[in-house]
């Protein structure tokens, strides 16, 4: 019997061509967001009110992730943002090959902020690196305010968390010192972002300090 | 879903270290997963014997190192394993300043092979 040493991430191919991906972003000099929420938290709602406020200059891209149809692809489009819809078929995450493909069809020179909408799934799409610059997580007030609580992972990968939908958070009772504490446990170091999709409350700070880290 | 493409990136890993070090049978594979990378370790045996039949890793048994996720007081600096459910509620302090950290380690630390 020896033993041998390995010493390897284990998703390490996913993480090589993640490196790709942020080499390739970084020479077009787009800044990249890695979007993840539970299905229906916002994530699209989120990029068009984000595009629709972004300071003149600053380009919008959209990668569109799911398991199916092209909804959410049609909808920026109609904006005309440019968008590659991926389907993932049964896959529960985006992974890095899938976005290096998505990649090679959008117009790079023509964007400055890409974002990438994750399929919808608070779990596994914490695991694959993306290439992105910063994890961005979206909960909606409906969810509940026990998110961070139930899945730490995905709450402790992100550099921003919004919360959205905060107009309902009468409506469903939803205590946000209670998930602001949840969110503080798991990553102190995240910022928050209380706002609405729907009637624009919190987004233009949400914007302006999404810009600003872009530098 | 999740446990196919870890299992996958385990195997592949491990095979190719076995080809380098020209191992004819590799027998056990160690691993190191964080207690909150829900990974589910039945899962991932059981994704494992299917995908390595026809290897020189078929029947390897997977050992899962469980790395601990800690939790620590800001208020009285009282430090304890931080098990799910968590919570930010001191045990003893009571007050509401835990912080967790840790316990998100995936990576293959070794495999044992017959030459």
């Amino acid at each position: 019997m020896t033993q041998l040493p390995v010493v390897k991430h284990i998703l390490a191919a996913n993480e090589s061509l993640a490196e790709e991906n942020r080499a390739l972003l970084r020479r077009h000099g787009i800044f990249g967001l890695n979007i993840m929420a539970s299905p229906g938290a916002g994530k699209t709602s989120l990029i068009l009110a984000t595009a629709d406020r972004l300071p003149a200059g600053l380009r919008p891209g959209v990668i569109e992730g799911d398991l199916a149809s092209s909804i959410d692809a049609d909808k920026i489009a109609a904006k005309g943002i440019p968008v590659i819809q991926i389907n993932t078929g049964g896959n529960c995450h985006l992974d890095a090959p899938m976005v290096g493909n998505a990649l090679k069809h959008l117009p790079l020179a023509e964007i400055d902020l890409l974002f990438i909408e994750n399929v919808g799934n608070l779990v596994c799409p914490a695991n694959f690196a993306l290439g992105s610059d910063m994890n961005v997580v979206v909960a909606g007030v409906p969810e509940g305010h026990d998110k961070p609580y139930k899945y730490p992972g995905m709450f402790a990968a992100a550099g921003a968390v919004v919360l959205n939908k905060a107009d309902m958070i009468d409506v469903f009772e939803f205590d946000a010192d209670y998930f602001r504490r949840g969110l503080e446990m798991v990553n102190p170091t995240a910022n928050l972002f209380v706002l609405s999709c729907k009637t624009g409350t919190g987004v233009p700070e949400w914007v302006q300090w999404l810009t600003a880290q872009r530098g | 879903m999740h446990e196919l493409p870890v299992t996958q990136g385990i195997l592949s890993a491990a095979l190719e270290t076995a080809r380098r070090h020209r191992a004819e049978r590799i027998t056990d594979i160690f691993l190191v997963i964080g207690n909150l990378s829900s990974i589910v370790d039945d899962s991932v045996q059981f994704y494992f014997d299917i995908l390595s039949r026809e290897t020189i890793a078929a029947g390897a048994t997977l050992h899962f190192q469980r790395e601990k996720a800690i939790a620590r007081c800001l208020t009285c600096k009282h430090e304890f394993e931080a098990q799910p459910p968590l919570s930010p509620q001191c045990p003893q302090c009571k007050n509401l300043t835990v912080r967790v950290s840790g316990g998100q380690k995936f990576f293959i630390e070794s495999i044992e092979v017959e030459p």
